[in-house]
């Protein structure tokens, strides 16, 4: 297919109907509003498809509770805010292991806060987020082409795992357009999970649960959860380097975080400073590993994040003290430029003495 | 010989953990039996909730899920739309269904979800231990209202039935108990009812079961079912709320 340009939101909703999404159930909330609206305007009137605009965040995360029962690929999206009532549903599919996508358009909070852009559910999203003792696996794009290639992975990463997949993105790369090509074509066909619970046909009835008076049993899948999370661990953990080959100095950052630092950090190499970018891809799984490399030869990590300093807390375990990190951040939906960002890269660099 | 009474296929032979004179056990054969006669074993999926028919599915071979406390109705619909083959029914209780789940209750009546409510109403939060539920009686007294339900304080008993058939989605609403032979023969037929309306694909069905609950209400189970009659049925009254539309 040829480049399209397209806004984040519909890009997500035009490659979740490409991974072969059959539900969608949404709310409106703001900056994801436009995602909601694709797929009302592309799913409803698809064959074998379901939209649900559903009377709120918490029925639309057990809409795809029960889509995901059915055997069938469901998502659900929205922004902060509404991320926090679908949490008692997230922690149930969890506990079910079933298959399912939630994206977070995150903003500026806590509370109802701002509709801009912040990266300030970093935290709720890679610790669970809901009760109990879970992970869901969470993916952070931070180009519109991306927004579209981790739509599809999450799908499938959902399906290979049976674990709920997070998509976190923010208010900028929901609205901002960028040119994007579709690797898939929309299945014809729709397809449905093996074993799905719709109904005993030539079997005994089987059931789907969380709830056991029994500790021992509840610890057994609490093991068996936390042997798959290991092995998501091993692989799937995906980040991007650029230029930290030489880097004396390496800035860490996300999302948009990310795109906004390599600005800064293509700028400081104009002006002669060895700086690279490190961008985890997956923020659950952590890439502590790679940081962990990295610091082998690159001490200085200028951890960069649109909130207070919460994925610095995963680059410090990563970094075990065999480097030094130190933190800068906007919170609240306030979006530095890249310039902002290379004056604390270039103070840092010089108070270092790495020139 | 022929056999003329034995436990239904849909039901494991397992015995039920209720209290005595609960009236979830005759409800869940009731349910077996319907789903029996009408062949549905293996196309119907039951969705239960928390409170004290959490451990329902441990009962009946059918395909059935736990759905988070009063959210049966929003997963129902996801399972039902994914799956439109499927005959899906929920089964709550007063708490779950008309305290905590309200919204997920009326919105997917109100969309005419080709789903069947199985609503069991004993007027308390039976497996917390006795507490005021909505649908607990002006005066009656529960662990939270040791006094005795007020009105200016605690509200009224909610009518959840009357309310649901308002909406344009529903199709068929009847309320029954479970407190005589009668009683139940009438249940079963409307169980019967709910899922034909389902199948006919009519809109969303509910059938609200007055249960008794001797252990929480304090009363012998006589007294229990005698109290269904006397009070209970006083502020929810028995028969169809709703009628579904004749196919013409």
């Amino acid at each position: 297919m040829a480049k399209a340009l397209m806004a984040g939101n519909s890009i997500i909703g035009e490659a979740a109907i490409r991974a072969g999404c059959q539900c969608y159930f949404g709310y409106p909330i703001t900056p994801q509003n436009e995602l909601t609206e694709y797929m009302a305007a592309h799913m409803g009137r698809r064959k074998g498809c379901t939209f649900i605009q559903a009377e709120s965040e918490v029925a639309a995360i057990n809409m795809v509770f029960g889509a995901s029962l059915a055997g069938v690929r469901a998502m659900t999206s929205s922004s902060s805010p509404g991320m926090s009532l679908k949490q008692e549903g997230i922690s149930y599919l969890a506990s079910c292991e079933l298959p399912s996508v939630v994206v977070n358009m995150s903003r500026g909070g806590p509370g109802l806060g701002t509709i801009s852009a912040a990266q300030s559910d970093y935290f709720q999203s890679t610790r669970g987020g809901g009760h109990g003792d879970y992970r869901t696996i969470v993916l952070a794009p931070s180009s519109g082409q991306e927004l579209a290639d981790l739509t599809h992975r999450a799908f499938d990463l959902a399906d290979k795992y049976r674990i709920p997949v997070l998509i976190l993105g923010d208010g900028v790369l929901g609205q901002m357009m960028e040119p994007v090509e579709f690797q898939y074509e929309a299945p014809e066909e729709l397809k449905v999970r093996s074993n799905p619970l719709t109904g005993a046909k030539g079997r005994p009835g089987r059931i789907v649960k969380t709830c056991t008076s029994n500790p021992a049993e509840m610890e057994e899948l609490n093991w068996s959860l936390f042997r798959r999370y290991q092995l998501i661990q091993e692989k799937e953990t995906t980040s991007e380097t650029f230029l930290t080959d030489d880097a004396e100095l390496i800035v860490v950052a996300f999302g948009i975080g990310a795109r906004i630092a390599k600005g800064a950090v293509k700028n400081a190499r104009a002006s002669g400073l060895r700086v690279g970018l490190f961008r985890p891809v997956t923020l659950w799984p952590f890439p502590s590993e790679k940081i962990a490399e990295l610091a082998k030869r690159t001490r200085y990590y200028l951890v960069f994040e649109l909130n207070m300093g919460q994925m610095l807390e995963d680059v410090q375990l990563a970094l075990r003290g065999r480097g030094d990190a130190f933190f800068y951040g906007r919170p609240g939906g306030v979006i530095p430029n890249p310039s902002e960002v290379l004056r604390v890269i270039s103070r840092h660099y010089f108070q270092k003495g790495l020139r | 010989m022929n056999k003329v009474f034995s436990r239904p296929a849909s039901l494991k032979k397992m015995t039920f953990h209720y209290c005595a004179g609960c009236g979830h056990s005759i409800i869940h054969r009731l349910l077996a039996e319907v789903i029996d006669e009408m062949g549905l074993r293996e196309r119907v999926v039951g969705i239960n909730s928390a409170g004290c028919s959490v451990f329902a599915y441990h009962y009946f071979d059918i395909d059935m899920a736990e759905s988070a406390h009063g959210r049966g109705l929003a997963v129902a619909t996801g399972l039902k739309r994914a799956s439109p083959g499927s005959v899906v029914f929920t089964y709550q209780g007063d708490g779950d269904l008309a305290a905590i789940g309200t919204a997920e209750t009326i919105h997917a009546a109100n969309r005419g979800e080709r789903v069947t409510g199985i609503f069991v109403n004993n007027a308390v939060y039976g497996m917390t231990g006795g507490q005021m539920a909505p649908t607990t009686l002006i005066d009656q007294e529960t662990t939270t209202t040791p006094y005795g339900r007020d009105p200016n304080l605690e509200g009224y008993p909610v009518r959840v039935s009357e309310m649901l058939a308002m909406l344009n989605g529903v199709a068929y609403v009847e309320r029954t108990a479970v407190n005589s032979p009668s009683a139940i023969r009438r249940t079963k037929k409307a169980i019967q009812k709910a899922f034909q309306v389902q199948i006919d694909d009519l809109g969303f069905s509910l059938v609200e079961i007055l249960s008794p609950c001797p252990v929480n209400w304090k009363m012998s189970v006589i007294d229990s079912w005698q109290w269904i009659d006397k009070v209970m049925t006083k502020e929810f009254p028995l028969g169809v709320l709703k009628e579904p539309p004749v196919r013409g």
